[in-house]
């Protein structure tokens, strides 16, 4: 069994480990240091440790360990966004596609789109405009519907034939419901949630970043003996490509088995939400509402805002807690991770859970009424003052600026 | 009839309520200043077992893999209506990715009488990962539903339940035995009641007593505790072993600020401030 091993005559018990241990598995009792079941084995402590009393021995896995030299290959699981139309894909595939070439010249190995589903060639075309070497294509009236079982089962037979070594695919609803079980089929591990990906080309391994602890450590994770090395990765954290010129693409028809084609859950129905939720992940100007909005009523007022400047309305996890919006409209760790031009933060104190769902914005103004609020740390443009002063000024300026922009047009007529 | 229910959860440090004593000088997290809790949409997952009790008539077993020090969520579990609970602990668990979780919760699972309905939160707050269900479900082969907000039906050996996500909602039809992830939204879980709480306080894991030998030993009933070897669990498949995952680096998140101005709310500074947004074509 591994453990975490002290030695306890070069502990000088100088406590250094336990500032850096993020699980807070380490403890000073009886006047030894003691290791907690909280250890994950992260070995954060042993690089800290200055008397080199701290080690982690080897473990030897014995189980399914792959001989990873037959597995090569980059692979991206598409996803479609058929609210969009035919051939529309889901952004963050196309931003996947993006990152993915790059993993894929460093290993000097190829690219390649899977898709699945139903009626794909206006999708298939449209693949041809990014930089995917080939497409494999599962097409099957069995995967109209969304199923994860099936989608699971599909993938994994893709994958046991042609064994790529990197599997990825966004973090959406349908990509964390099925990428898992998929990683359970095929006996391999699984990132969640990645921000940043990169790959250490002599070892040909993925270095999978995410999030943990609520946003407030940054984890990098390995899968070293087990393929593909499987990651999600969450909408609007990697640049987006335009789409270039169709090009030629390889197209490689698959066929899976009926046994992997059968699912034991039907679709009965399907409901789109309301529009103007979806616009979250792709608005160019958000106004978000916090604690500090006071209710639902307080939003009303966010909502002409955003009205007036051509945005949406988003929340922090407080107002979405306090049932002031709803959990659609949620950004942060646990929510929506949004990248606007301009962001307007009212009445959020920003937790460092909100902070990681957007941080990426161009411009944050921030309106608080207390000056220590860690949101001002953020921001471009910080107001201290209350909200349902401030945004009504703003409105009666952008009225005022709109009008008399409205006046110079109709002169020059 | 009534359904068999397992319901998975996790203890976990509630990262969501950081207080100043949680922060430390360096703008990073001090995991130990964190109380623990149930993660909270394992809450909405009891509930909603709780909620198939109340209708057609249920037994309710939670169980959790962690520490002896877990049990303390399982204690929650009693107040709030569970039946019965379990505590998986063994130090070869320790470690454990999804993949080796899921692993050993389908042999604790398997070592109860066979389920209708196996139900876990959408996902913990300390890792957000949103594995744990589907994994566990293709371990148990079992169809699986996420974001399970709704059960509208139970009947003929079937479930009928709406799954929410941010873009709609859908209704779906599986077979029995399925498992479920169940989401914030589907709910509002609810409080421990006082009596349940007088009757279950002194219920403890035998591990728990081991390690606090100042602790009372309680007469009655103890909190059913199984290790590695209680539900057959291959050791080279739990813990560390069974993790194809490793945690390579932890780096600590820091606040770096960034140049900001701050602004008196007067008419100029909106005024030059609009100006200045127009200007770089951030408002059209």
């Amino acid at each position: 069994m591994t453990e975490l091993n002290i030695d306890s005559e070069r502990c000088n018990l100088c406590e250094k480990c336990l500032g850096v241990c993020p699980f807070a598995a380490l403890k000073v009792e009886g006047g030894a240091l003691q290791v907690t079941e909280l250890c994950v084995l992260c070995g954060a402590c042993v690089k800290k440790c200055p008397e080199d009393a701290l080690g982690i021995a080897e473990v030897k896995k014995s189980v399914s360990r792959v001989d990873s030299g037959r597995w090569r290959g980059v692979w991206v699981v598409v996803e479609r966004d058929p609210g969009r139309g035919a051939a529309a894909i889901e952004p963050v595939s196309c931003e996947l596609a993006a990152r993915a070439r790059c993993l894929a010249d460093e290993l000097s190995t190829t690219l390649s789109a899977v898709v699945m589903g139903d009626a794909l060639d206006d999708v298939t075309e449209e693949l041809c405009r990014y930089s995917f070497d080939s497409i494999y294509r599962v097409e099957s009236e069995r995967l109209a519907d969304f199923r994860s079982d099936i989608y699971a089962s599909v993938l994994s037979e893709l994958v046991m034939k042609k064994k790529p070594e990197i599997l990825l695919c966004g973090a959406t609803a349908d990509g964390r419901a099925f990428f898992p079980r998929t990683a359970a089929l095929l006996h391999t591990g699984l990132t969640a949630d990645c921000t940043a990906l990169a790959v250490d080309p002599a070892r040909r391994i993925l270095l999978q970043t995410r999030p943990a602890f609520g946003g407030n450590v940054m984890a990098t994770i390995e899968c070293p003996e087990h393929r593909p090395q499987m990651a999600t990765v969450r909408p609007n954290v990697m640049p987006r490509p335009a789409p270039g010129p169709v090009r030629d693409v390889e197209l490689i028809d698959f066929s899976p088995t009926s046994g992997a084609l059968r699912s034991f859950v039907s679709v009965l129905e399907t409901i789109e939400a309301e529009p103007g939720t979806a616009g979250l992940a792709e608005a160019d100007v958000i106004v978000a509402g916090g604690r500090g909005v006071g209710g639902a009523e307080g939003f009303e007022l966010l909502s002409e805002l955003a009205g007036v400047l051509g945005g949406v309305v988003g929340a922090s996890r407080a107002a979405v807690d306090s049932g002031w919006m709803p959990y659609a409209r949620q950004i942060g760790q646990t929510g929506r991770v949004v990248q606007p031009g301009l962001y307007i933060a009212c009445g959020i104190s920003g937790a460092v859970q909100h902070l990681v769902g957007m941080r990426s914005a161009d411009i944050v103004v921030a309106i608080n009424t207390d000056p220590g609020a860690p949101i001002f740390e953020v921001a471009d443009l910080g107001f201290v003052g209350d909200l349902k002063v401030i945004v009504p000024q703003f409105m009666r300026y952008l009225g005022d600026s709109a009008r008399s922009m409205k006046k110079s047009t109709e002169l020059e007529k | 009839m009534s359904y068999q229910i397992v319901v998975c959860i996790k203890q976990v440090p509630d990262t969501e309520n950081l207080t100043s004593e949680a922060m430390k000088d360096d703008g990073t997290v001090n995991r130990s200043a964190l109380p623990a809790i149930v993660n909270p949409e394992d809450l909405n997952a009891l509930e909603l077992a709780l909620s198939v009790k109340d209708r057609w008539g249920a037994d309710v077993t939670v169980i959790t893999m962690g520490p002896p020090s877990a049990a303390e969520a399982l204690r929650q579990m009693l107040y709030r209506g569970a039946d019965d609970v379990v505590l998986v602990t063994d130090r070869k668990f320790a470690a454990a990715d999804t993949l080796a979780t899921s692993y050993t919760l389908s042999r604790a699972i398997k070592s109860l009488p066979a389920p209708d309905l196996v139900m876990c939160g959408r996902q913990a707050i300390d890792g957000d990962t949103a594995q744990i269900g589907p994994q566990l479900a293709d371990k148990l082969n079992l169809p699986q539903i996420t974001y399970a907000a709704e059960i509208l039906e139970l009947n003929d050996g079937h479930i009928k339940a709406r799954r929410e996500f941010d873009l709609g909602y859908e209704i779906v039809r599986s077979p029995l035995p399925a498992l479920l992830t169940v989401p914030d939204s589907a709910n509002s879980p609810r409080p421990p009641s006082a009596k349940r709480l007088l009757s279950y306080r002194h219920m403890r894991a035998p591990g728990e007593n081991n390690r606090n030998k100042s602790a009372p030993r309680v007469k009655g009933d103890a909190i059913k505790e199984w290790a590695a070897a209680d539900i057959g669990c291959e050791p080279e498949r739990c813990g560390i072993s069974g993790s194809p995952t490793k945690v390579k680096k932890i780096d600590s998140v820091q606040l770096v600020s960034k140049d900001h101005v701050r602004i008196e709310p007067t008419e100029e500074a909106l005024s030059e401030l609009m100006k200045t947004l127009m200007q770089e074509h951030t408002i059209e």
